[in-house]
């Protein structure tokens, strides 16, 4: 249940200004890769296009490629829907449908899409991938209160539950605990630890020492200046990145000098 | 500023005469302002004046209450003025000034509300209700004023008509104020036609409720000749004047759902229209019906539209799609201008306020309803 | 690559996305269409008028000599209402905004809106039967004392059923539209600016001057066109209020007439060329609330874009 991606000379763009440069990148299967960078560096609009998600900006377009175990997800022909069932996403806020209870927020991507599903299958969905995002034992005596009413923490691993219940291929992170207290952000990072025995991850963030602590790779992104093409500066293991890594603006980063 | 230096004068000399001496020492900031029973002794002042005043020209409530409040207002702006300075002088007048606005605005509402009432509630009675005015001549109103037997004839078709009328409107009105609203918040994003539509909706809004009610009668009379008067042609008439409405509130409740909520559905791998209709519009939902009820709460109380285009009828008529039908507003209309007696009119005239009554009593409850609607709804919150 | 299994369950569904988009499109399509044909129809069933014998047209000196007088009898009664509502209604949109305790200012906002919401035909009823009879002493009154005006030039009307009843009917009615939009742009006052001017030791009045009124003022005066639109098109007060009749200077007499309430009175016995008369007389008054409508959002519009810049 996990497929590896591979990214062929993306160029991204909103409109005609052209966001994210030239980027090739592989992702392995079952592995957790970070993308570590400045602000505005494009690597959350490189992240979008990993599922077509950037398209829901006005204007959001690419060129080259990105395959999902070979098959180019910008194929003409391929419905973005499809796209974004096997590659899920968790945003930076924790965004439970608000008038859903905890139970209909994990099976919304199986009722929105107005498939059959019995009750005793829906129960068992509902636990395994409650239990999946570590969060069964805090909510099963409330499934039908409002998923609106849980904390933070408790909301972004409800959006996660809510991910895994769709059964995608890769998980998109998209710096899933910026909004959330230290306790919180702990229990998200021994979640995803435990999700890449299932799937792929890439997850973004702000957090060098969250890279460090959670992804087997981590890929570095810069910008020259504003209004310039955010781009992959190096893409590593890493442990390579964060202990000796191979361009100078690389180790600039990781040991504060800027950004 | 001169009002500097105002403030700053020495106020000992400006102690009116006959004011008790003070006890306490009184605080330096205080110093130079009215004291605190000024206000009231202005009023009790200008009442009594104001009571002198009207009695001289024939003595009323509304000159007694005109000229003790203007006299208070006038009054209380010199002595303050006199005490504490012109600047403080022009604020206790513009505060008086809007205080009295806030007041006068108040009379009409009350006198309406009071009207209705005392008017309207003799005339309700289950035969008022349940009984239509087919058959209903002059001679029973003459009969009733004259021999004191009851006022025969009511609103029950007036109020069918109403809820017919006001009903296929709303059908007609809500999928299409729904529709655009959608269009324009989640396809339309600000471009030209998306921006086309906010323009002609904004113009839409300005239409004189009696524009809308001649172009319904047009565009049949193009169609179905020159004397198609029906129920339908007025519930179109009325869904030019509902749709902006409905088109303006949904655009803005849609555009207040977070657009994170749009996105996690996408995420999920939900097709857009799915989005729309099981995220988007449900987290809206309370907001978009509350919309709704106030726009059918507008528009229940139209009358120019329906003279042009349902006629008048005094019969039962439950179909809107041929002959006249009677609506609540142009019943109480025809009554009060062309009471079915015309020599006795105060049978008319009883049963334009009953139903007057009655139309405010629906406006009321939309109108009630649409903040219930606004409050039981909205999204779930706490644990 | 020859076959991409991401195509493969691809269209499935994707006809609801077209079916859904479409449907809004069309229903967006719809308005633009119904505000062409209200224009068109009403052209249509309007032109015998013009093409008619000027003979032949009520009062017999062709469309423009019927309609003139009663456009002037639109203005003067939506001139009446608004020199009422204007101070008032900023008056009392200042009474919640900045002068009631806090927590009556919504309660407040709420009875002004209930003003708004009772029924026209109400109020021409009210005006009828209440306001008219109740108004003859002051006719009675301004006619001794200052009769040597024309506009009060006596004798005074002897049921109240005068213009200057419709206009004060008229300004109720509008009352609540300008209060409602002026609270709102008053309430929208930056608060650094009113406690900038309280902190120079202004009085609460010359805080409103110095800060609020010239930062609503854009705001006030599109609150008072929309105003003015809704009493120059208002049907039923007139209708049921005013006494009507040929213009006149004096707004304490009967006469005068409004284009809205010539329709309403008229419509319901009027056939053939009648018909298309007082459809045309519909034109001009669309016409006349459009142009007021437009300039009213235009000014809207501009302030828009200077809050923003702000």
């Amino acid at each position: 249940m996990s497929k590896r991606i591979d990214v062929k000379d993306l160029n991204v763009y909103y409109t005609n200004f052209l966001a994210v440069e030239d980027v090739s990148i592989e992702i392995e299967a079952k592995s957790v890769t970070a993308f570590i960078g400045p602000s505005g560096c494009g690597k959350s609009t490189f992240l979008r296009t990993l599922n077509r998600m950037h398209e829901v900006i006005p204007g959001g377009r690419v060129e080259g490629e990105v395959l999902l175990d070979g098959d180019n997800l910008y194929e003409s022909g391929v419905d973005p829907v499809t796209v974004r069932s096997q590659i899920g996403m968790v945003f930076q806020r924790p965004n439970p449908f608000p008038t859903m209870s905890i139970k209909d927020n994990v099976l919304a991507g199986v009722k929105l899409n107005n498939k059959k599903i019995s009750r005793s299958d829906a129960d068992a969905l509902v636990e395994k991938s409650l239990r999946g995002a570590n969060l069964w034992n805090e909510v099963k005596d409330r499934l039908d209160k409002p998923g609106s009413g849980l904390s933070g923490g408790q909301q972004q691993r409800l959006c996660i539950a809510r991910t895994i219940a769709v059964k995608p291929q890769v998980i998109l992170m998209d710096e899933p605990c910026s909004a959330l207290d230290p306790i919180s952000t702990l229990a998200i990072e021994d979640l995803i630890n435990e999700l890449k025995n299932e799937f792929t991850v890439v997850i973004v963030t702000h957090n060098m020492q969250q890279a460090a602590r959670v992804s087997d790779k981590t890929a570095f992104f810069n910008i020259a200046g504003t209004g310039k093409p955010g781009k992959l500066i190096e893409y590593a293991d890493t442990t390579t990145i964060f202990s000796n890594p191979g361009v100078k603006a690389t180790e600039d980063y990781v040991s504060g000098r800027f950004g | 500023m001169n009002a500097v230096t105002a403030n700053k004068l020495p106020n000992d000399s400006r102690q009116q005469p006959g004011k008790p001496p003070v006890a306490r020492k009184r605080n330096s900031l205080s110093k130079g302002l009215l004291p605190r029973w000024a206000a009231p002794g202005i009023a009790v002042g200008s009442l009594i004046l104001g009571a002198a005043a009207s009695t001289l020209g024939g003595f009323s409530v509304a000159s007694f209450a005109i000229y003790a409040a203007v006299i208070f207002v006038v009054a209380s702006a010199i002595i303050t003025t006199l005490v504490e300075g012109p600047r403080r002088g022009r604020n206790a007048l513009a505060t008086h000034l809007v205080y009295a606005a806030f007041l006068l605005a108040l009379i009409p509402l009350a006198s309406v509300l009071f009207t209705v009432l005392q008017k309207g509630l003799p005339g309700i009675n289950t035969h008022f209700l349940f009984h239509s005015m087919n058959g209903i001549t002059g001679a029973a109103d003459n009969a009733s004023v004259e021999d004191g037997t009851p006022v025969l004839g009511g609103a029950y078709h007036a109020v069918l008509g109403t809820l017919l009328i006001t009903l296929w409107s709303t059908l007609i009105s809500v999928p299409v104020g729904m529709l655009t609203a959608i269009y324009l918040v989640e396809y339309g994003k600000n471009g030209p036609l998306a921006r086309g539509i906010t323009f002609f909706v904004d113009v839409m809004t300005g239409i004189p409720s009696i524009v809308a009610g001649l172009f319904a009668t047009a565009l049949f009379a193009v169609i179905m000749g020159p004397t198609a008067r029906m129920g339908i042609v007025a519930a179109v008439a009325l869904s030019v004047l509902m749709i902006p409405t409905v088109v303006r509130s949904t655009e803005e409740m849609l555009k207040i759902v977070p657009n994170e909520l749009r996105e996690a559905a996408y995420a999920l791998g939900v097709r857009k229209w799915r989005t729309i209709a099981k995220v988007v519009i449900p987290t809206a939902i309370s907001g978009i019906a509350s919309g709704v009820t106030l726009a059918i709460a507008r528009v229940i109380g139209e009358t120019a539209p329906i003279l042009v285009t349902a006629g008048l009828a005094n019969n039962i008529n439950v179909n809107v799609f041929g002959n006249w039908m009677a609506t609540l507003p142009t019943f109480i209309y025809y009554q009060i201008l062309t009471p079915t007696s015309p020599t006795n009119v105060d049978p008319s005239i009883q049963r334009a306020w009953a139903a007057a009554l009655l139309l405010i009593a629906m406006v009321m409850v939309l109108n009630l309803g649409a903040r219930l609607i606004a409050g039981l709804f909205a999204p779930k919150k706490g644990r | 690559m020859t076959t991409n299994a991401l195509r493969r369950s691809g269209s499935k569904g994707q006809a609801g996305d077209k079916i859904f988009s479409g449907a809004a499109l069309g229903a967006g399509i719809l308005i633009l269409v119904t505000l062409l044909a209200v224009a068109v129809f009403l052209l249509i069933q309007a032109l015998p008028t013009f093409t008619a014998d000027p003979t032949l047209v009520s009062g017999g000196e062709g469309f423009f000599s019927y309609i003139y007088p009663i456009v002037i009898g639109t203005v003067i009664a939506a001139a009446i209402a608004l020199l009422i509502a204007t101070p008032v209604g900023i008056a009392v949109a200042l009474f919640i905004s900045h002068y009631a305790p806090r927590r009556l200012a919504a309660g407040l906002g709420y009875v002004i809106d209930l003003l708004a919401a009772i029924p026209s035909v109400i109020y021409g009823a009210w005006g009828y039967l209440v306001l008219a009879p109740a108004l003859v002493p002051s006719f009675q009154w301004l006619a001794e004392n200052l009769g040597f005006i024309p506009l009060f030039e006596g004798p005074a009307s002897q049921t109240g059923k005068t213009i200057l009843t419709a206009g004060i009917v008229l300004a109720v009615m509008v009352l609540p539209i300008i209060t409602s939009l002026s609270r709102e742009i008053f309430l929208q006052t930056p608060k650094l600016h009113e406690e900038a001017a309280l902190a120079l030791g202004a009085t609460r009045w010359e805080m409103i001057t110095m800060s609020v009124l010239p930062f609503a003022r854009p705001g006030i005066i599109s609150a008072v066109m929309l105003g003015l639109g809704r009493a120059l098109g208002e049907t039923m007060a007139v209708a049921l209020v005013l006494s009507t009749g040929s213009l006149i200077p004096s707004l304490i007499k009967s006469g005068n007439q409004t284009i809205a309430a010539e329709i309403a009175l008229n419509f319901p016995e009027a056939f053939g060329l009648r018909l298309s008369e007082l459809i045309a007389a519909g034109l001009v008054l669309f016409v006349i609330t459009l142009v007021v409508n437009l300039i009213a959002r235009a000014i809207i519009a501009r302030h828009k874009e200077f809050s923003g810049a702000n």
